[in-house]
């Protein structure tokens, strides 16, 4: 166990590779009830959330879902986040376990800045999260809910109850794989878990670490919030300009945003495999001769693709696919390539 | 219970001494913190090595460790396999060595401890 967020969390059950691979081929359960929650409502709480994110909400309908950011004047991230249009006037921000605390207070007081009438709640401790992920997971989970989950589309979400639990089920995840995010009132949260491990009994159901979530979402090229970007990575830089609503009005960072876009950027993220045998790891300096020039965010060996592979923060001239960088690992000078993002997509999207 | 025909150290290396020829592995209990090993990084044979000095690293999926050689001397062969199948080490920890080291000077296995020791160790 490990201390995540403020959560005792395992980072492993049966081990990383076999709950990775059982994701990829199976289905996998994550408890992720440290994921926060903060509910923006009210006549104005639509230019609220516009305000304070990158991407443009008001493109969502009710039921609907989008990755985002909470952004700086700068342009740069506060967390990454979720938005789920709950109402007309309705929004579930989604946030990381370890910035629920500094989100919200940051909400608040930009939205009080902004004015209007809206109200901004931690709900966090509301809602229990778990994970069902994998090409089983829609089966699985099916057996247990009258929710019809084939129309719920990727990125949609629909209310029911799984296994007599009254629940919100969203297309959603954090592996590259099909699966449902379900949202359960933490007090019913242990039943909802363990019917759906033995739902996923005779489909090969794991339930997955920490571990396993963080090499899955590598290999699918998701970002980790402050391990990827933090508080001085621009949306642009972090590769994420589709999540920016370029077509919105003023939002906070828009104008630096809007200026990397139109050239001024000087590096960004950039996906790279390792050429040489090595492993390359958060911290890791990329060197363009004598000189450092960029650092590894993230990186691993990936279970299912089997390649050594990673993110790295680079100038923007080093950043085309194909381009040769040299990492330094613990002294020694090693080479990797980057290459196109996503390293893993799924053949038959949802 | 370790096996007793193996010497080992507090940084959960193995030796097992044949003559003059020392083999070095890590242990179960070191492979289980490790977790899933996906890399071990070997040095070149010939290379001279003095007792605690880093001959290698062994990453897992979560973690990267120093591997430190238990004994002085002059490695005379790497085992090669590990290149292709890391995963050996967590499958059979005591059957798979890593390094054989020709040792300068065999009174430092006077040092390592027995099995019995050991296992009073990672109680």
């Amino acid at each position: 166990m490990v201390e995540f967020g403020g959560w005792d969390m395992p980072v492993e059950y049966s081990g990383i590779i076999d709950e990775h691979m059982a994701v990829r081929t199976a289905v996998g359960l994550f408890d992720v009830c440290h994921m926060g929650q903060i509910e923006v409502a009210g006549p104005d709480a639509l230019a609220a959330v516009q305000w304070i994110s990158s991407n443009d909400a008001s493109r969502l309908a009710i039921g609907q879902i989008q990755y985002s950011a909470l952004t700086t004047a700068g342009g740069t991230f506060v967390d990454d986040i979720l938005v789920y249009r709950m109402g007309e006037q309705h929004f579930m921000l989604v946030v990381n376990a370890g910035n629920i605390m500094k989100d919200h207070q940051w909400i608040v007081a930009k939205v009080a800045e902004h004015g209007g009438d809206v109200s901004v709640v931690n709900a966090s401790s509301r809602y229990a999260l778990i994970a069902i992920q994998g090409p089983m997971a829609e089966r699985v989970l099916q057996a247990l809910t009258d929710i019809d989950l084939a129309a719920i589309k990727y990125y949609w979400f629909g209310h029911g109850e799984v296994f007599g639990v009254r629940v919100t089920v969203s297309r959603t995840g954090y592996t590259g794989e099909d699966g449902f995010e379900v949202f359960a009132a933490p007090a019913q949260a242990e039943r909802v878990w363990n019917a759906l491990l033995e739902a996923g009994a005779g489909h090969g159901i794991k339930p997955c670490g920490l571990g396993a979530r963080d090499t899955l979402r590598l290999e699918a090229s998701m970002r980790l919030c402050g391990s990827d970007m933090d508080e001085g990575t621009s949306v642009v830089e972090a590769g994420l300009s589709w999540i920016v609503g370029w077509k919105k009005d003023a939002f906070l960072g828009a104008e630096r945003l809007r200026a990397q876009k139109a050239g001024s950027l000087e590096r960004r993220l950039v996906g790279f495999e390792m050429r040489d045998r090595a492993i390359a790891r958060h911290g890791h300096v990329v060197m363009d001769g004598d000189a450092p020039v960029g650092v590894v965010t993230s990186g691993t060996q990936t279970p299912y693709l089997k390649k050594s592979i990673g993110l790295a923060m680079v100038p923007v001239a080093l950043s085309a696919p194909g381009t040769s960088l040299i990492i330094d690992i613990r002294g020694r000078r090693v080479a990797a390539e980057v290459v196109p993002e996503p390293f893993y997509k799924r053949s038959q999207p949802a | 219970m370790y096996p007793t025909d193996l010497k080992y150290t507090i940084e959960h290396e193995w030796v097992r001494v044949d003559g003059d020829d020392a083999a070095v592995g890590i242990t179960d209990f070191a492979q289980k913190q490790l977790g899933d090993v996906v890399f071990v990084e070997l040095p070149d044979v010939g290379r001279t090595l003095t007792k605690g000095e880093v001959f290698g690293t062994i990453e897992s999926v979560k973690a990267v460790s120093e591997l430190f050689s238990p004994v002085s001397g002059i490695v005379v062969a790497v085992h090669d396999a590990l290149a292709a199948h890391p995963d050996y080490v967590n499958g059979q920890p005591h059957e798979t060595w890593m390094i054989r080291v020709k040792m300068s000077n065999a009174g430092e296995l006077d040092a390592l401890m027995s099995s019995t020791r050991y296992d009073a160790f990672i109680a």
